[in-house]
């Protein structure tokens, strides 16, 4: 929690200082920041290069130079125009105008495609009221078929698979059978394969050409680096698709790969998967992952929510009492609550500007129910206590302990990183003057 | 595996008539390896020492002194082979993220291990995904040899514990543990995994003797979170480096070693039981070369 909020402090004001007015030779600096963050993000290099490129005409035409917040002003336009791109084309679910919709997922080894297409068909039964099918077509990874059999099962919905056959054969016969039996979607799960194995792109082209799919999908791992974009282009020259599962957006990776790819191959994600659950699984929403690419984007809103929670007064005040080291445990608790009224600890987590979150993963205690656990010891201390912290004794912290449910040594943990963080927070109020502590922090 | 620089010949009249240019366009060649843009700034910091104090001028030299900066980053003090414990049953202990290919390199691994006549036991501590066990189980029944298994959902502690306690009894050499694919991201998944190091450790009197994170190389910049943070829970002991046979080049390994100081131990190159080798940091280096 502490360390958290100190490097949330030092990106904060290290990164997002006002500056006031912008030089020209400030926009390029605060776009080589941009351009560092996007390759951090995966995106791909040739990529950044164009996108910085459109990105500096378009903050130059807007007089960006005038602005009052400069480099808050060309985060936004970053962020915009991402989100631009990638929501540019139509995305969202389309079915056959007749006769059942066939999907066909590709992609490469272990990038998610039996899970995603059953979630995909989970998806269209419960949200469309689809009769949905699948079609067992990876014949070479073992035991994938059961994979997909047992995965179904749970939700209900039929296989199609054959032993020792090919599966173009397979798909075929498949795509026969369901349409007789009258499925309103059929998808086909496809084994992995390499974008440069000539046979195995081969045989999707064959399934395509005999089963003709109204939807192909191309399923792309989001934790994907550079070669997203020649992984892409690859599969889409063979089997033209049309659109992008997106999965395991569940890690912490920036999911640059998203960028990359609609930029080279101009294709839509139609869907994300974010873990291993049913459920995990929703259409695509352009804002969200422009965001986690951009990483520094989301200071913006971390601040907007900040302010509409915490009153410019409030902040004040604290910075006073910072200044004057008198913070004490009511602030904290009116920290605590203000930070709660944000959202999750998870989402604000993943929404502050820390390059190194992993670093801070490791002490962190994401859990909500962690502060929940700070807040009732701090409930369990007296109003004097609570003003002024350096009173609790032994027998105060026992009392403490007991009222809130907890041993002394978790009482003793809170005092330490209390004063440890008084301590902090005192240095960076010796730069006052400098820069602004905003609001929502402790 | 592709090659790192793809040609370097091509951008060397930069060299002479823009350097900052060249340095740019080395630079760029490094990152779409997947090479962190810190990891390949400092590199390339010792490249151009190095070409400046020498004042060198001729490519080969370039290259090599490039080759070199690298081989320098991957090669580990220590033995990069595997360690076998003088007291078996010797444990693997085999973990990464989702679908980068632990089970599929767990096999390759038993092979190998059998082929120089080890006795090996699998122990099929997935119990999450759905036919992982099935999966596992299919390279057991063609390697002929022993598997331990639970229902599905069942703790994936006791399975661990029932398979080394089978492999001290039938005095097997090797027991390799295949784990569920979880993020480094997931608390709870994590804890789930030193309970299971834990159990090891008990059971054998020591720490586990390899814990091997499976990377797969078309990741990006998230391979090395994910060393990191499997690292800070569990201490690996090396990487394998998976699907090299694909176009990515695994340049995040070379950030990985050089920030974590993870050694890679193997790499694999395929779907067949035999595409796996050691790791060696010269040839490896050589083959993004080449
Ligand atoms: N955490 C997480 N795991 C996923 C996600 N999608 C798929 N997986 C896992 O990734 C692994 C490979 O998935 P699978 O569907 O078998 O991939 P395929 O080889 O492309 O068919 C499995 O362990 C899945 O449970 C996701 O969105 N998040
Ligand atoms: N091309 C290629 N595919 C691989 C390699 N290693 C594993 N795979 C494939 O990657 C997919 C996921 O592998 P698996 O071992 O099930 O991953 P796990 O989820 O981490 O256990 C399977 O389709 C494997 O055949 C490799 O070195 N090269
Ligand atoms: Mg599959
Ligand atoms: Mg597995």
């Amino acid at each position: 929690m502490f360390d958290l909020l100190t490097a949330k402090f030092e990106d904060l004001f290290y990164k997002i200082r006002n500056k006031g007015k912008l030089s020209p030779n400030d926009l390029d600096s605060a776009l080589r920041e941009i351009k560092l963050a996007l390759l951090e993000a995966d995106v791909n290099f040739k990529v950044v290069k164009e996108f910085i490129e459109n990105v500096k005409a378009k903050a130059t035409g807007e007089k960006i130079l005038e602005s009052l917040t400069p480099y808050q002003h060309v985060v936004k336009i970053v962020n915009e125009e991402i989100i631009r791109m990638l929501g540019s084309s139509s995305s969202g679910v389309s079915f056959a105008s007749r006769g059942p919709t066939i999907i066909m997922t590709v992609g490469l080894h272990g990038s998610g495609k039996t899970s995603s297409v059953i979630k995909l068909a989970n998806f269209l039964k419960t949200k469309f009221q689809k009769k949905v099918s699948v079609i067992a077509a990876d014949v070479y990874r073992p035991a994938a078929v059961l994979q997909l059999e047992d995965m179904a099962k749970n939700i209900d919905v039929d296989v199609y698979s054959e032993n020792n056959s090919d599966p173009v054969a397979i798909s075929v016969r498949g795509v026969e059978l369901f349409k007789k039996s009258g499925s309103d979607v059929i998808i086909i799960d496809t084994a992995g394969r390499l974008h440069i194995d000539e046979n195995m792109m081969d045989e999707i082209a064959n399934i395509r050409n005999k089963t003709t799919p109204h939807q192909i999908y191309l399923v792309l791992d989001a934790m994907t680096g550079q070669e997203a974009v020649n992984i892409a282009s690859s599969f889409n020259l063979r089997v033209e698709c049309d659109g992008i599962i997106l999965t395991k957006l569940d890690s912490d990776t920036r999911g640059g790969a998203a960028l990359s790819v609609y930029y080279v191959v101009k294709k839509p994600v139609k869907f994300v998967s974010n873990g291993e659950k049913i459920d995990d699984f929703d259409i695509f929403y352009p804002d969200r992952i422009a965001s986690r690419i951009l990483g520094k984007g989301d200071i913006l809103t971390l601040i907007e929510k900040a302010e509409k929670v915490v009153s410019e007064k409030e902040a004040k005040g604290i910075e006073e009492k910072i200044y004057r080291n008198e913070l004490n445990f009511e602030d904290f608790v009116a920290q605590i609550r203000s930070l709660k009224k944000m959202g999750s600890i998870d989402k604000i987590f993943s929404m502050m500007p820390i390059v190194n979150k992993s670093k801070i993963f490791k002490k962190v205690n994401l859990d909500d129910s962690h502060l929940s656990h700070i807040e009732a010891i701090i409930n369990s201390m007296t109003v004097d206590e609570r003003r002024k912290p350096h009173i609790i004794n032994g027998s105060r912290k026992k009392r403490i302990a007991k009222g809130s449910g907890n041993s002394v040594s978790e009482v003793n943990k809170l005092l330490e990183q209390f004063s440890k963080t008084k301590q902090m927070l005192k240095q960076f109020s010796g730069l006052k003057g400098k820069f602004k502590l905003p609001p929502g922090n402790f | 595996m592709q090659k790192l620089i793809k040609n370097l010949s091509y951008i060397w009249n930069k060299f002479k008539n823009d350097r900052e240019s060249f340095w740019d366009e080395l630079e760029e060649q490094m990152v779409t390896s997947d090479i962190s843009i810190n990891t390949a700034s400092r590199i390339l910091e010792e490249v151009k020492n190095h070409v400046y104090r020498e004042n060198i001028n001729n490519l080969e030299k370039v290259k090599s002194s490039l080759k070199q900066q690298i081989i320098e980053i991957l090669k580990c003090n220590g033995d990069s082979k595997l360690n076998i414990s003088s007291r078996p049953p010797t444990v693997f202990l085999i973990i990464g993220v989702n679908g980068v290919g632990k089970t599929t390199s767990i096999a390759k691994l038993a092979n190998m291990f059998k082929k120089n006549g080890k006795k090996v036991l699998l122990s099929a501590a997935d119990t999450y995904r759905s036919a992982a066990t099935e999966q596992l189980q299919y390279y057991a029944e063609i390697l002929g040899m022993d598997m331990v298994c639970h229902q599905k959902f069942s703790d994936p502690g006791a399975v661990v514990y029932d398979s080394v306690e089978k492999a001290k009894a039938r005095g097997t050499d090797l027991v390799i543990i295949d784990t569920a694919g979880r993020m480094h991201t997931s608390y709870n998944l994590m804890e789930e995994l030193k309970k299971i190091k834990k159990v090891i450790c008990r059971r054998i009197g020591r720490e586990v003797d390899e814990i091997l994170l499976v990377v797969d190389s078309t990741t990006g910049q998230n391979a090395r979170n994910q060393a990191e943070l499997f690292n800070n829970s569990l201490n690996l002991t090396g990487i394998i480096l998976t699907k090299t046979d694909s176009t990515s080049k695994g340049g995040i390994v070379i950030t990985i070693k050089n920030d974590l100081n993870i050694p890679i131990k193997l790499i694999t190159n395929g779907e067949k039981l035999e595409d796996i080798c050691y790791f060696d940091p010269v040839r490896f280096t050589e083959l993004i070369f080449s």
